[in-house]
Parts: C-alpha cells; structure tokens; sequence
C-alpha cells in the first residue's frame, strides 16, 4: 500500500481551495467585497504602484550585488511585493513589525534604508539597525522565532494599558509557509490566543519552504489553523496590494481595540529562488511559475492606473528612473561598506562590563599588534 | 535580620525587586495561585495581580520568546522554568535570540530578562528533574549565569541579575530551598553579582563550588579539619564571568585545587576551571587540579542517586588525591 501523505482525500469537506480575498484583478479590474470596503485616491495608487516598483528594482539590484560577489547571499522577495507593500501600508506609526528576513518591502515602507538590510547579507554585521527607530525589529533568520517575541512584545503593549487610545500600536509578525510547521508559531498562536494580544500573524504563504511544497507543511488551507486556536484567520490575495492593504487595516484595527489576534494568509508565490544559493529547477515545473506571472503583482496597478486614465506615461516614466536611481545609489554605497575591524567582534555582547570579553580582546589586540612590530 | 529559608530568601528578593520596579513581571507555569511547585512566587500575583504575575501556557520555547518580546517593550521578566530538565524546548530562544539579539542590534538593545531554574538532584525525584545544565549556558556568550548557594546570596543576587541589563541564567539550589539563614532584608551592601567569596579560608588545599555543592564542601571541610587538613572553599556564585582572581589567589597560596559540582565532568564546568587555573598557577602547583561530579551518564534513578553526586567521601578523597603527587 502506498500512503498518500501528500493531500488528505479530495473528498474531504472543507479541503477544496477556499475563496479569498481580492480587490483587484489580475487584469486590473477593481472588484469589491462586502467586508472589505477601500477607499483610495488616485494618489494613494501611485504611491502604492511606486513602493512596489522601487521594492522590485532594489531586490533585484541586490540580486545582481549577489551574483558579482559584493553579497554573500539574498533573500529575494520577487512576486511578493504586494503582499508586504499592502501590508506595510497599513501599520501606523504605533504599530510595531517582526520581520523574518525578506521583508525588504516592508522595510522600505517603514522608512529604514535599504543599505541597512544589506550589511548581514554582506557579512559586516548580522542585522545592525535599531528596531526603535523606525518601529522595524530586526531580521530573524531562524524559521518563526520572531513570532514569539512579536506576541511578548504585543503583551507589553496590553500592560501598558494603551489599548483603544490614540497611541495604541499593534504588532505584526511576518512569517512563511514552512513557518508554520515551527513549535515557535503555534506556540505564539497559543499565547496570543489566551492572552488576546494585540497581534496579527501575516502568514506570506509563497507556496515554497526552499523546496517543499506547501502540501509537505499543511493538509489544510493555513488561515483555517486559526479556528483551531480561537482567533479569526483570513486568505487575502497576496499579489493583490489592495486586497492585502484592506485586510491588514481591519486586522489592526481590531488588534488595536482590543480584539485579540488574527491570522492573515496572504497567498502569493516566491518567483525567484528562496536565496541566491538555491535552484528552483530542481524541484518545481517552469509552467508553475509561468501561470503565476500572470498574476503579477505591479502589472496589475498599472493596468488599473492606466485603464482608470490615473497615470500618464510620465508618471510611469518617472518612477522607472527614481527606481534606478535608487537602486544605483544602494549600490554604490554598498561596494563602500566598510568591514569591520577585528576588535569589534568583542564588542556588543554584554551591555555592562565582562573581564572576557575585555580579557581576549586586549590579547587579540596584542596579538595583531606583534605583527606590526615584526614589519616595521 | 530575619530567618528565611532559601526559598523564601528568594520570594522576599523577587518582592522587593517587584516593588522597586513596576516593569518587574514574573512569568511561569503555575507562578500564579499556586505559586510555583517550589512556592517561590507564593503570594506575589495575590499582591501584584495577574498582568505581573503570569500563569503562562506549559510551553518554554513560548515563555522565554515572549518573555523577550516583554523586555523589547521594556519590561524586565523573569522567567521561571519549573525544573532543569524542561529547560531544554527553550534552548532554542534563550541560544539564539536571548544571547545574542544584543549583538545583532550593535548594541541598541538590551535583554533584561532572568531566567530562573531550580537544579541540582537529591530529592527523590523522577527524570529530567535533577539536572544540572549550567554547562549548556555558560557556553553560550552573551548570557551571564550565576549560582546561589545559601539565603544571603538567594535574595541578593536575584535582585541584582534582575537590574542587570544583560540577560541572566539563575540557577538555584532545589534541594537547600529549605536550608535556613539570617538573612538582613533592610541592607543593599551586598557582594557584587560576579564575585567570587571565600566562604572558609583554609591553608592546604582550595576546594571551588557552587550552587548545591558548597554545602557539601563545607561539610567536606570540616571533616578534613579534623585530620589537621585546612581545606579553603570558595563559592564561585558567578560561572560567566568566572571571578577567576579571587580563584587564582587562593591556589596560587595553597598550591592544590579540587573542583566540586553534580553535572558530569567530562566536559564540565570544572574542565575550564582546571584549564585556567592551570594555566595561571602553573608553577605554584603542587598537583593537577582534580574534578569531582557526576559520572558520564545520564542521571540516574534516585534510588541510587546518592552514589553519583559528589558527597563528603568523595570530596575527601580528591583532597587526599592531591597530597599524593
């Protein structure tokens, strides 16, 4: 007997492929949804269509960074852009981000410079921004940890009693598909659940962890993991940046009133590698990727733009040349990244003195200074 | 100067250290009404309510990680994980995260967070409650541990872990939570937290402890005294940082040196001990520091618990072993 551990029976009820969530079209068309009304103006599309086109052209100018050797490695998040631009766009200054490593999207949204997101990838630190600063906590590299800490920190902001007041934030925990698989996730589900922390999990559902299929994390559609906690779970169209700006809004809201947690699936697909050392031709068919293009997430806004008469050429024009423009500028300034000296590896690993640390790095120090000694 | 018991020394310290700081939370399995299993946290959520005292889901992987994400918002948590042996699902947080977000930040975030675990054997209890994981911990940079061993120490040093800014691993004795001390509650003139303290001067030999093991030794030594043996015993108290001077000077005088804990020795604490030391008293020793723990094993069933930790006899017999070189 061969065990089909891929899908449970077809038949099964509740397994068919479940409606979400969508505002615009793969062909740009703008569609409503009773629950999710949207209001934008012309202006709030070019902004949105300009965050998606620059978080495009970075990604991949750090791609290209990659393969002549200035970075280590990269996380691409092509095809995935409007899932973090729409979502980024709905967090208000309160609210505070967990971001697993690829959220350059919504880094850019929170106003931290790209340069920053390259330094760990290039080796000369392993995150090095202050999460205070732009309310954007540092990468976490080890699959859901962060969604642990995303619901401690929600903890905090219930016991600072600001809930339903003008300066309630909310905390958003970004993770993938295989995430789901972690202890770490659930076990945030859990607390966040019985707690009712202010927190929305937004699950990047992009079908792929490295090369295993969704089917190898989940017999069930992810959003509905969240029934099985207590909290409401929704799939929004994770190439849709309306869609996906709509539903984070509510979510925060309610996390913001006081209303406890939700879990966002937003079903989208990684269209590159899941880094720049791996090869997706190993494991899934060209013809996946290629009915996935179709559902892009920029072309989409532009077709909207355009069809709604909302952006000329120049427009277009425009953001195409401030999308190189800063693409350039991060490139230049990431081939002058300076490395660290030796003597920093000591430091920043206690907040108050520690005879070690102090210990080591004065004969470290000694240590290269000898050779100076021997050359001179 | 009031009786307590080591355990209540710890319940007075976690006290005071709450009501000195509102941002002091403590978080747990059954912390709450119950109080812990071990009644260290008795009555503190009946005083400081349930957002302070936290009965917390059973899951440690999810008390330490959101226990950072408290202190990222800046609280000051401290964690009790409920025996040694569970510490282990929260490895992950306390390895990864909890040591080295402050690193990861260049320095722009701090951990406050305490990580408190009743250790040790000798009581008569099942699996995965009588270890002794210190090891793991002092291991792993960016963390600071520590060890009390008696009252005094329990109630100052968890208020002083609790304002470090560093993340602290606490270990305590389970089975002295019932050893009594005078223990001044009104001073604050304590021992800094990462001092060692020579808790009986003594002249031929220095024996090093912590936690559980010091009480042993000073039995150890007396016994000793009585052969016109004058054995020193320090409490190291702190295991990162190691107070490695207060170490050296006592050895660099009496020329030999035992090391003393309950985890296994091969590849123990007292392995960098021996190390150190060897390296700084070279040529004042008399002997090769010798190590006395728990064997190589897993530990054992409690029926014969008493033969694997480190008692009186053996104790004596590594101090005898260095008069033979």
């Amino acid at each position: 007997m061969t065990i089909d551990s891929v899908r449970g029976a077809p038949d099964t009820p509740g397994l068919a492929e479940p409606e979400l969530v969508q505002l615009l079209t793969p062909e740009g068309e703008r569609v409503e949804h009773p629950d999710y009304p949207l209001d934008l103006s012309a202006e709030d599309v070019r902004g949105l269509y300009r965050d998606l086109v620059i978080t495009r052209k970075l990604d991949l100018e750090a791609v290209a960074l990659t393969r002549q050797g200035e970075l280590g490695l990269w996380a691409s998040l092509l095809g995935q852009e409007a899932a973090q631009i729409g979502s980024a766009r709905a967090l208000g200054e309160h609210d505070m981000v967990f971001p697993t490593y690829r959220e350059h999207g919504v880094a850019w949204c929170r106003g931290v410079d790209p340069l920053r997101l390259l330094g760990m990838f290039r080796g000369v630190n392993h995150g090095g921004w202050d999460p205070a600063e732009h309310r954007f906590h540092l990468y976490t590299i080890v699959i859901g940890s962060q969604t642990l800490h995303a619901t401690g920190y929600a903890m905090g902001i219930q016991r600072d009693g600001v809930l339903g007041t003008p300066s309630a934030g909310a905390t958003i925990a970004y993770f993938g598909d295989g995430a789901t698989s972690q202890g770490d996730v659930h076990e945030s589900f859990v607390f966040a659940s019985v707690f009712n922390a202010p927190i929305v999990f937004f699950c990047q559902n992009n079908q792929w962890a490295i090369s295993e299929p969704l089917e190898r994390q989940s017999r069930i559609p992810l959003f509905k993991r969240a029934q099985g906690y207590g909290f409401p779970g929704i799939r929004v169209d994770g190439n849709d940046v309306f869609a996906c700006l709509a539903v984070t809004r509510r979510a925060l809201e309610n996390a913001r009133t006081g209303q406890g947690p939700t879990l966002v699936e937003a079903f989208t697909y990684r269209m590159g590698a899941h880094t720049t050392t791996d090869d997706p031709t190993r494991y899934r068919l060209k013809a996946e990727e290629e009915a996935w293009k179709l559902k892009d997430p920029i072309e989409r806004v532009k077709a909207y733009l355009v069809r709604g008469d909302l952006a000329d050429a120049a427009f277009f024009e425009a953001v195409d040349d401030e999308a190189k423009a800063t693409a350039k500028d991060l490139r230049e300034r990431c081939l002058v990244l300076p490395d660290p000296g030796p003597l920093t590896i000591f430091e920043n690993v206690y907040a108050e003195d520690h005879p070690l640390m102090t210990e080591e790095q004065e004969r470290f120090a000694a240590y290269l200074a000898s050779f100076e000694e021997e050359a001179s | 100067m009031t009786t307590l018991t080591l355990g209540k020394a710890m319940n007075t310290g976690l006290r005071k250290a709450m009501e000195n700081d509102p941002k002091v939370l403590v978080m747990g399995e059954d912390v709450g009404k119950l109080g812990g299993v071990f009644r260290i946290t008795d009555g503190l959520q009946k005083d400081f309510g349930e957002e302070r005292v936290i009965d917390t889901p059973l899951a440690e992987s999810g008390i330490v990680g959101t226990a950072i994400g408290l202190a990222l918002r800046g609280y000051r948590p401290v964690v009790e994980i409920q025996f040694d042996g569970f510490v282990f699902p929260a490895a992950d947080q306390i390895i990864t995260q909890l040591a080295k977000m402050r690193m990861r930040s260049l320095g722009a975030l701090s951990l406050p967070v305490v990580v408190r675990i009743p250790c040790g054997g000798g009581i008569g209890a099942v699996e995965h409650h009588s270890e002794s994981p210190e090891a793991y911990f002092t291991h792993t940079a960016g963390l600071r541990v520590v060890s009390c061993s008696n009252p005094v120490d329990a109630y100052s040093m968890i208020q002083q872990a609790i304002a470090s800014p560093d993340p602290v691993i606490f270990f305590e004795p389970k089975r002295r939570y019932w050893d009594k001390a005078e223990v001044d509650t009104e001073s604050t003139d304590w021992t800094p937290l990462h001092a060692a303290k020579v808790v009986r001067p003594g002249e031929h030999v220095t024996v090093l402890a912590y936690g559980p093991s010091v009480k042993t030794c000073l039995e150890a030594a007396a016994a000793a005294a009585e052969d016109g043996r004058s054995v020193e015993v320090i409490d190291l108290r702190s295991l990162n940082p190691l107070d490695i001077d207060t170490v050296t000077a006592s050895v660099d005088r009496t020329g030999r040196c035992v090391v003393v804990h309950e985890a296994p020795v091969f590849n123990g604490y007292g392995a960098e001990l021996a190390a150190r030391i060897t390296e700084r008293c070279f040529y004042r020793l008399e002997a090769p520091v010798l190590r006395v723990g728990g064997f190589s094993t897993p530990y054992p069933p409690s029926r014969v618990e008493e033969q694997y930790l480190p008692d009186l006899d053996r104790i004596l017999d590594a101090v005898d072993r260095t008069f033979a070189w």
